[in-house]
C-alpha cells in the first residue's frame, strides 16, 4: 500500500447502537497498525468499514486500495477440502485457472499448510483454520490486509506461529491493519498503534512513542491494565 | 398380471406385467423429481438470497403449497390438458407425460420450500466470507447450492416421498389404463376396490420397498460425501 487510508469523521450506527463516533484517523502504509481497545469499542467495525462491508452513515474512507481482504475473527471454512477453499478464493480473486495450482501451493506453503490439501476444511483444528483463513485472504493478492482478532482463540504455539506469518507478510510491502485485545501482542507486531473506545478514536501513533509514553488519560489507565467504562 | 397371484410370486418370476407398473412407476416418479429439483432448487436459493416486494407472502404460499392436495392438482391439470382445455391441444391428457407434470407440480413447493430455509441458513453462516471476496449473486447461489448439496438431498428425497406414495393426482390425469399410465399407487387402488386385497398389500410392500431403498442409497451417498468434504 502506497497510499494512506483516512477516516474522516466517520460515524456508524446498527439499531440505534452507535458503533463508530465522528472517526478522524490517518492508516498509513509501512509497518503494521494494531488497533486496540476494549470489547465494543468499535474495533471490528473500523476493519469492515474500511474493507467497504458496512457504509458510513457519515463521514468518508478514502484510499482503500481496490486490492484489499479481511480475515475474520470466526472465519468460515466452505464445506470443501483445503485446496478446494483455497481454490474457490483464487477464482473468486479473479486468478485464470492456467496459474491457480502453482498460487495455491504457494499459499499452502507460506501458511504451512501443504501437507494438509486434501482435508475437509471444517476438520482442521483451530490454529489451522485460521492459517487457512489467511491464505484465502492473501489469495486476492492484497495491498491492504484487516485482520480481526486472528489470534484470539489460539493457544501461545499457535499464536507465535501466526504472528511469524504476520512478520512475513508484512515484509512483503502488505499494509497489515489488525484488531486485538490483546496488549502483549500489540507490543510484539505494532509499528502504529490506534486506541478506541466506545467508537471513538482516544489515541493513535507510532508504538514505541504510545507504550512509552500516552498522551492521554485512558491511555494511560488502558495501558496500567485498568477497566475502561 | 394374474388376479390370484401374490405380488411375490409375480415378482419371482419377473411377470413382465408387474415390472411395467413398477418401471412406469419409477419413471414417473423420478421424471418428476429431476423436473422439480431443476427448477425448484434454483427457485427455492434465489428466494433465500434475494428481497423483493412480497417476500414473505411468496415464502408463506410455497410453504403452504407443500401440502397441496394432490386430487386439486389432478383437477385443475385435468381442466387444463382436457381437449376443450387452454393447453388440450397438446394430447397429453392420459399420458405419462401429463403424470410427470402433475407430481412436479406436487414435488415442486417441497423442493422449494426446503432449499429456500436450507439455502438461508447457510447463506447467514456464509455472507461475511462470501462478501470479502466479492463474490456476485449468482456465484453465490451456486456457491451456496453446492455447499448445501447433502441437505438437499433430504430435501429432493422429501419429493420423491411424496411422488411415489400419491395416487390422486396420476389417477386422474393418467386415467389408470392398463399397460400404459397404471403406476403402483393407482394399481393398488384398483386393486383394493376390486378386493384382491394381498396383491394390493403386496404392491405396497414394493413400493415401500422401493422407498426405503432409494432412502437408504441417498443417505449412504450423504454419510460418504459428508466424510470427504466435512
Amino acid at each position: 500500500m502506497e497510499a494512506a487510508i483516512t477516516f474522516s469523521e466517520v460515524s456508524i450506527a446498527i439499531n440505534a447502537v452507535t458503533l463508530l463516533d465522528r472517526l478522524t484517523l490517518t492508516l498509513g502504509p509501512g509497518q503494521p497498525t494494531v488497533v486496540i481497545g476494549p470489547n465494543g469499542s468499535g474495533k471490528t467495525t473500523l476493519l469492515r468499514a474500511a474493507m467497504g462491508l458496512i457504509a458510513p452513515d457519515h463521514g468518508r474512507i478514502a484510499g482503500v486500495p481496490a486490492h484489499r481482504a479481511i480475515m475474520f475473527q470466526h472465519p468460515v471454512m466452505l464445506r470443501r477440502s483445503v485446496t478446494a477453499n483455497l481454490d474457490y478464493a483464487l477464482k473468486a480473486a479473479g486468478m485464470a485457472r492456467a496459474g491457480r495450482a502453482a498460487r495455491r501451493d504457494e499459499l499452502l506453503a507460506l501458511v504451512g499448510l501443504g501437507d494438509r490439501g486434501d482435508r475437509p476444511a471444517r476438520r482442521l483444528s483451530g490454529g489451522e483454520r485460521q492459517r487457512l483463513a489467511l491464505a484465502r485472504a492473501l489469495a486476492r493478492d492484497p495491498a491492504v490486509l484487516f485482520l480481526d482478532e486472528p489470534t484470539a482463540s489460539l493457544d501461545p504455539a499457535a499464536t507465535k506461529a501466526f504472528e511469524d506469518l504476520i512478520r512475513t507478510i508484512a515484509a512483503r510491502h502488505i499494509k497489515v491493519v489488525m484488531a486485538t485485545h490483546d496488549l502483549g501482542e500489540a507490543r510484539r507486531l505494532a509499528g502504529d498503534v490506534v486506541l478506541l473506545h466506545r467508537g471513538r478514536l482516544i489515541e493513535a501513533g507510532p508504538a514505541p512513542a504510545f507504550f512509552d509514553a500516552p498522551r492521554t488519560d485512558d491511555a494511560r489507565r488502558f495501558l496500567a491494565g485498568e477497566l475502561l467504562l | 398380471m394374474a388376479e390370484d397371484a401374490s405380488a411375490l410370486h409375480l415378482l419371482l418370476t419377473a411377470d413382465p406385467a408387474l415390472l411395467a407398473i413398477v418401471r412406469l412407476s419409477l419413471a414417473v416418479s423420478l421424471s418428476a423429481v429431476a423436473c422439480a429439483t431443476l427448477l425448484g432448487v434454483p427457485l427455492g436459493a434465489l428466494i433465500a438470497l434475494t428481497h423483493f416486494p412480497g417476500r414473505g407472502a411468496v415464502i408463506v404460499t410455497v410453504n403452504a403449497m407443500m401440502g397441496l392436495p394432490p386430487v386439486m392438482v389432478g383437477l385443475a391439470l385435468y381442466l387444463a390438458l382436457s381437449r376443450s382445455g387452454p393447453l388440450g391441444s397438446w394430447g397429453l391428457l392420459f399420458t405419462p407425460a401429463a403424470m410427470v407434470a402433475a407430481q412436479t407440480v406436487l414435488v415442486l413447493p417441497i423442493i422449494a420450500a426446503l432449499t429456500r430455509q436450507t439455502v438461508e441458513d447457510l447463506w447467514l453462516e456464509y455472507r461475511d466470507e462470501l462478501a470479502a471476496m466479492q463474490v456476485g449473486v449468482m456465484g453465490r447461489v451456486g456457491t451456496l447450492i453446492w455447499d448445501a448439496r447433502f441437505s438437499l438431498v433430504t430435501a429432493v428425497l422429501a419429493g420423491f416421498g411424496r411422488a411415489a406414495a400419491e395416487v390422486g393426482a396420476v389417477i386422474i390425469v393418467g386415467g389408470n389404463i392398463d399397460g400404459f399410465t397404471r403406476v403402483m399407487t393407482t394399481a393398488i387402488a384398483l386393486e383394493t376396490s376390486k378386493g384382491s386385497l394381498p396383491l394390493a398389500v403386496g404392491l405396497g410392500v414394493i413400493l415401500l420397498a422401493i422407498v426405503i431403498a432409494v432412502n437408504a442409497l441417498a443417505w449412504i451417498v450423504r454419510r460418504a460425501g459428508e466424510r470427504v468434504s466435512g
